[in-house]
């Protein structure tokens, strides 16, 4: 190919010593042209040293400029480039070509899809609203009563260390989109919202504790969860959501934060 | 407060119903499934197991059984436990696939209706059976 397609930067670049060339199979949906999703492959060269988010951006600089989809800081720290490879939630850019290359130089097929239970707006690019409804949903803000200290909150290294795993997470959706009951039913506060608000129920600056789980003590809430473990595989920041879960249940249960 | 606006178009659920139902259902889900483990297991053991197995079951067999307190209460939790603990558990399947409210409130009274007839039934045949009965 010389030419250069439609809303691509130009031609490609001459390929690197060592690349290989992957199938990535992308599963696109543009609602102004289909009515259902479907499935678009590009054969691309690529180094094992790569990123899938890298492999993306060569299809949208040189293949195909029309391919959507969302990353800012591209290092994992924003969290805007959620999507399932290969079946999995994953970032695109913490995801190395190697961990997917078939075993042998056997040809490699990556599957990208957007992920699951949220509104597809165009192709990788989903609608995400209801996620950040159900975490606005359980206050992920300081709430406090009385006068204000007129020196900083103090808290002991003990008491930061019960939430210290929650305060990771990047808000990415990973967890909540591949949550099984997220799938079937949106309106499962699901994973990310219950994380954010462990963050807050064990922090023993905040007093609002009891509020978050009343809300999450109803039919939405974290009696929804089946322990499936999907949320911890699939979170990008190693949260161990599962367990994060089972703290609130057990701080409903025992009546005990 | 200012929050109350900031996205006056977004989708807003409603007020927490501040009901410990959600929390008793859980924990009656795994205390029942404890007991039903021995429960059922020893159902299954006596009946298929012991003494010659299936072949010994027959209406005298019952009838012996039922005739002690013992027998007739473990067959009467046996019952109870397993519809409300299955019952509870299609509820959640049904609260979790069904996709419109219609739907899930039929199914759910569908249910119900078929949890109280089995119930019911089966708990005036413990309490009932007349091992005399001829014909």
């Amino acid at each position: 190919m010389t030419a250069t397609v439609e809303g691509a930067r130009g031609t490609q670049p001459p390929v690197p010593d060592g690349a290989v060339t992957v199938t990535v199979k992308i599963r696109r949906f543009n609602p102004e042209v289909d009515d259902e999703p479907r499935w678009d492959t590009f054969d691309i060269p690529a180094l094992p040293s790569d990123r899938v988010l890298n492999l993306l951006h060569y299809i949208k600089w040189y293949v195909d400029g029309t391919l959507t989809f969302r990353r800012s800081c591209a290092h994992g720290i924003c969290g805007s480039d959620a999507m399932r490879i290969n079946g999995v939630n994953r970032l695109a850019c913490k995801v190395l070509l190697k961990d997917l290359l078939s075993a042998g130089g056997k040809p490699t097929t990556i599957t990208i899809e957007p992920i699951k239970g949220l509104p597809v707006n165009k192709d990788l690019l989903v609608d995400m609203e209801p996620f950040f409804e159900a975490f606005r949903a359980v206050k992920p803000y300081l709430i406090t009563y009385g006068n204000e200290p007129t020196r900083e909150r103090i808290q002991s290294a003990a008491d930061r260390e019960r939430f210290d795993d929650t305060t990771k997470c990047i808000l990415c959706a990973c967890c909540t989109t591949s949550c099984p009951v997220y799938w079937t039913e949106g309106s499962y506060f699901g994973p990310a919202a219950i994380v954010n608000a462990h963050r807050f129920i064990f922090d023993s600056r905040d007093e609002g504790a009891e509020e978050r789980l009343d809300i999450l003590n109803d039919i939405d809430g974290v009696w929804r969860c089946r322990t499936t473990f999907n949320c911890t595989d699939a979170c990008p920041r190693g949260i161990q959501v599962t367990k994060a879960i089972q703290e609130v249940k057990r701080a409903l249960l025992f009546k005990r934060v | 407060m200012s929050l109350a606006l900031d996205k006056p178009r977004s989708p807003r659920r409603p007020a927490a119903r501040r009901s410990n139902g959600e929390l008793y259902s859980w924990l009656f889900m795994r205390l029942s499934g404890l007991l039903l483990v021995v429960l059922v297991l020893g159902h299954l053991f006596i009946m298929n197991i012991l003494d010659g197995g299936v072949h010994k079951i027959n209406f005298g067999f019952v009838a012996g059984r039922w005739a002690s307190p013992f027998w007739q209460f473990w067959d009467l939790s046996m019952l109870w436990l397993a519809q409300i603990h299955g019952g509870n558990g299609l509820r959640t399947v049904i609260n979790d696939y069904a996709r419109k409210d219609a739907t899930r409130f039929w199914l759910k009274i569908l249910l119900y209706i078929s949890m109280v007839l089995i119930i019911s039934l089966g708990t005036f045949v413990i309490f009932t059976f007349d091992p005399n009965i001829t014909n």
